[in-house]
Order: C-alpha cells, then structure tokens, then sequence
C-alpha cells in the first residue's frame, strides 16, 4: 500500500520536473529576446524601410512582405485543405487507397520545409514561370501548410456525431444537404482553428521562401503578386548571419526576431480564441 | 381488424460484408396500425427497420436483397430516388438526436431543405407538427430557444414533431424510448397510438410489455431470422412457436 503511494509521487515529482524544464527554457528565450529586442522596437522601427545597408531604420517592408505572402498562402492552403478534408471525410470510401492518401498526407507535413522551397522553385519559378515572386513563395507555403489544414479539418470533422448526418438524410436531405447543413455549420471554426496555427508555422518559415522569392533588401514595397519581397524570418536570418556589420545591427536582429514572435504568437492566440468560442456554444 | 398493406417485404436478404444480418424476411406492415418488431440484441432488428427508408446505404459495405414494396413499389431498387423516399418514411432514432439549432429551426428543417415554402407557410406547418407530437403547450414560448435546453422526452417528441413535418406516410421508430425514463416513455407511447390513425408505424423495441401495449402486429426475430408474424395479441397469448414463447416469458433474452 505505501509503496504504491512512494511510486506514484515518484512518477509525478518526475512528470513536473520534466513540465517545469520545458516551460523554463521556454521562458528564458522569450526573456532574452523581449530583453535585447525591446529596445529596437518604435514606432519608427515598424513603419520605416531599412536604411544605410540596413545599418538603421526598420522593418515595414519585411513586416508587409509576411503579410502578403500569408495571404495567398491562406488563398491556397484555406479552401483545398478544407474541401479536400470534406471530400476525404465525407465522400471518399474507406478503403486501402484512402488509408494510403490519409498516410501519406500525414507524412508530407513531416517533410523538411527546405524540400518544399527546392520543390516550388521547379514548380512555381521555373515550370509555371511565376518567377521568384509573392506568389511563388506564397503558394510554396501553401504546400507546406496544406497536409496540416487537410489533417485539422479532418479531426474536425470527425467531432461531429454521425448522428447529424443520419437525422439529416431521414428528413430527405440529400447528402451534400446534410454536410453543407448540419455538418459544416457546427464544423468550420475547428478546420480554421486547425488552419490557422498552419498558417502561423507558415509565416515563420524561412527555407521554402529563400529561392521562391524572398529578397535580401528592397527598398520599396512589391506592387504585384510577381514582385519580389522582404520577409520577416528571411530578414531575421540576414542581419543574423550573412550582414557585414553583424555586431552592429545584433539589436536590429533581435527587433525582427521579436516582433515576428509576436506575429506567431497573435496568430496562434487567434486560433485558440475561435476553438474557446466553439466550445462554449456546442453542446453534445 | 381489416387491414391493407402499406409495406411488404419479399425475400429480403441483408449483408454486412459477408455476413448475412437478415434472412429470407417476408413481413407485412399493414397500412395505419403499429407493427411492433421484438427480439434479443443483435436480431436484425434495427437492420430490418433501416432497409425500409434506406438508411443502411450510408453504411459501406452492405447489400441488400429482395424486394421491399411500399405501396406496391419496389423501393429496394436503383430507380428509386432515395430523397423522395425517406421524406415518405420518416425515422426517429434510437436516441433523440435534435440538431444544435433553434427548435423552431430543427423542426423547420426538413421543410427547409425541401424546397421552397414560403414563411408563414412553414410557420404553421412547425406548429402542426408540434401539437401532432404534444409538444406544442412545452415548447410555444420557447421556440427560439436551443434544442439542447429540453429534456430527453421532450427532445425525442421534437424528433417527432421533425419527422412529421416532412409529411411522411410511414415513420419507423428505432427503440425510441430505450433512453427515456417511465413517464417520458408514456408519453411516446400514447403519441404513437394516436398516430396509427393517420400514420403507418413500425416500432423496434427491447421491451415487450411495450410492444404488447402500443401494437396491432408483433414480429419476433432471432439471429436475423423471422420466426413469428401474428397480430399482437397472438403472439403474446398463443404464440405459435417454442421460441416466442420463451422469448415472451423471459426464458431469455
């Protein structure tokens, strides 16, 4: 008897060691980061492109450029993932194939995203000759995000009993009736939810952009979908590694590196706020 | 009693995969009486009920054989048209399964989806339906109220104030009290034999006492078997067969 009770704080006291490691070098990070890179941010910082060899000024046109390139991700990575979760879901037979398609979308969102910028460099830039462009890069990402908004949507779905579908089709729906009705209404703010932290992985992504169409340094903002653009990891990744000045534009650095976790972070609290909102209004 | 019959099934086979779940069935479902399907779990009863609006379609893998007439026409055909009939044969399920809408809005819903009609027209077709089910004097204040707000009785009485909406002529009910307690199962089982008049009805139970009270016709199935067909008091006085009278008495179950 007592030996069970030893075992069990035992096995707990090890269980929040483990939570209270994580969530410190968690908080360390965020810490240094809020700490060298606070300084950097004004008003300034957010609205000025960079200036002298991107020695001074700011940030707008990378802030702009990730802006952008979200969008036509979400243009791509939106409506596929959810229409192809419906069709998966609720169309396809369960059969072997299905199993095989559901696998292996499940292993492309474990490819390298490195892999996927190679890959939309052939496709987008060279064989559709979208040039190292918005679009490109946007619609690389959208590739990368698609397995997860496909795999989100799905689970969403999944939530919904069978038995909406059946009371549905008794009444004489027909079956896209019962889905788009009875399904989809009380399904959707999931697949965002789902959608939305795959967008916030996509903005943050650096490799599938590099040879897609992100730039070094542009001192305008793009005009069109096939204009090159800043973007916030890219810029991260110059002024920490290949700037000729990198002692000097480190606190810079740690602005960018700041203020894009800040975009992660208002995406990702985007998406937990819709998921709270679904919970308080559905009730089975 | 003179009756017609409304539904007639011929030879009918069912498969799950390779399994059969029912066999050689030849059942008569007489027009405007209850026709009360009984036996032990995993008889094919809810299969039996579910070929006759179609419902076992959804389910991959299942085939169906023989004839099911409604009316004189073979339903378990490719040339039927599905939609038309199940809002013909209406369902209610096993357990009261309300939409998360309003429940204004679960009973409008198989008026909505049928094409058309017209506001104040649907208005009053809702209301209908409600006071068909007894529901109406329960629900007239609280219309725009979600359906989840009521309790189980009353949700499964929605789920047939829903069913009847549509205006079917047939309503298959699929153990409709197995999650209800004594008074809210009393309560179905009165509606169910003020419906008889307008309505064909076939009811799935566990319980037999059930079956005894609220039924013209009784069928007991066993192992996908149909071993007796009679009119109710029948089956329940005099039963033709050793094994409805062990089934009736309890001897198993």
């Amino acid at each position: 008897m007592k030996k069970k009770k030893v075992v069990q704080f035992i096995a707990f006291f090890l269980l929040r060691v483990c939570l209270y490691t994580v969530l410190a070098v968690l908080l360390i990070f965020l810490y240094d980061i809020g700490r060298k890179g606070g300084g950097a941010i004004s008003w300034e910082f957010l609205s000025q492109p960079p200036r002298r060899g991107m020695t001074e000024g700011g940030i707008f046109p990378a802030i702009m450029g990730t802006f952008l390139v979200t969008i036509v991700t979400a243009v791509l990575a939106i409506p596929f993932g959810m229409f192809a979760a419906i069709y998966l879901n609720e169309y396809a037979k369960q059969s072997r194939l299905t199993r095989i398609i559901r696998l292996s979308i499940r292993n492309l969102s474990g490819v390298p995203s490195i892999v996927y910028g190679l890959f939309g460099v052939i496709l987008f830039v060279n064989v559709l000759r979208f040039g190292t462009s918005i679009l490109s890069a946007g619609l690389t990402l959208g590739l990368l995000t698609l397995p997860w908004t496909i795999t989100a949507s799905e689970e969403a779905l999944k939530t919904i009993p069978n038995s909406y579908r059946e009371g549905a089709l008794a009444l004489g729906a027909t079956k896209w009736q019962a889905i788009r009705t009875n399904v989809l209404p009380y399904s959707v703010p999931g697949m965002l939810t789902g959608t939305v932290l795959g967008l916030a992985r996509a903005a943050g992504e650096t490799a599938p952009i590099l040879f897609t169409g992100a730039a070094f340094y542009l001192p305008y903002l793009p005009q069109s979908l096939s204009d090159q653009f800043m973007a916030l990891p890219y810029h991260l990744y110059i002024m920490a590694t290949q700037h000729h000045a990198i002692q000097q534009v480190r606190p810079l650095a740690y602005g960018t590196a700041l203020v894009l976790i800040v975009l992660v972070l208002g995406l990702n609290m985007t998406a937990i706020v819709i998921r709270y909102r679904l919970r308080r209004k559905r009730r089975w | 009693m003179d009756t017609q019959p409304k539904i007639e099934t011929k030879n009918l086979n069912f498969f799950y995969g390779s399994k059969q779940a029912l066999r050689n069935i030849n059942l008569v479902c007489a027009d405007r009486r209850v026709t009360a399907i009984i036996g032990p779990s995993g008889c094919g009863k809810s299969t039996f009920i579910r070929t006759l609006n179609r419902m076992n379609d959804v389910i991959a893998g299942t085939r169906t054989e023989g004839e099911i007439l409604l009316d004189g026409i073979n339903i378990n055909s490719t040339a039927v048209d599905v939609v038309e009939l199940r809002k013909n044969v209406g369902m209610v399920f096993q357990k009261p399964n309300p939409f998360p809408k309003s429940i204004f809005d679960n009973v409008a819903y198989g008026l909505r989806i049928n094409n058309g009609k017209k506001r104040a027209q649907i208005e009053e077709i809702v209301e209908k339906s409600f006071v068909e089910a007894a529901l109406w004097d329960e629900v007239k204040d609280r219309l725009r109220e979600n359906a989840f707000a009521l309790s189980g009785g009353q949700q499964q009485r929605l789920c047939i104030a829903r069913a009847l909406a549509v205006d079917p002529e047939v309503i298959l009910f699929d153990e409709p009290c197995s999650a209800l307690d004594p008074i809210a199962t009393a309560k179905i089982e009165d509606l169910i034999m003020k419906m008889k008049k307008d309505y064909t009805v076939v009811i799935v139970t566990h319980n037999m006492q059930q079956a005894a009270r609220v039924s013209d016709f009784t069928a007991f199935m066993m192992l996908g078997d149909l071993i007796e067909f009679d009119k109710t008091e029948r089956i329940f006085t005099n039963p033709a067969n050793k094994l409805t009278e062990d089934y009736i008495t309890g001897r198993f179950g």
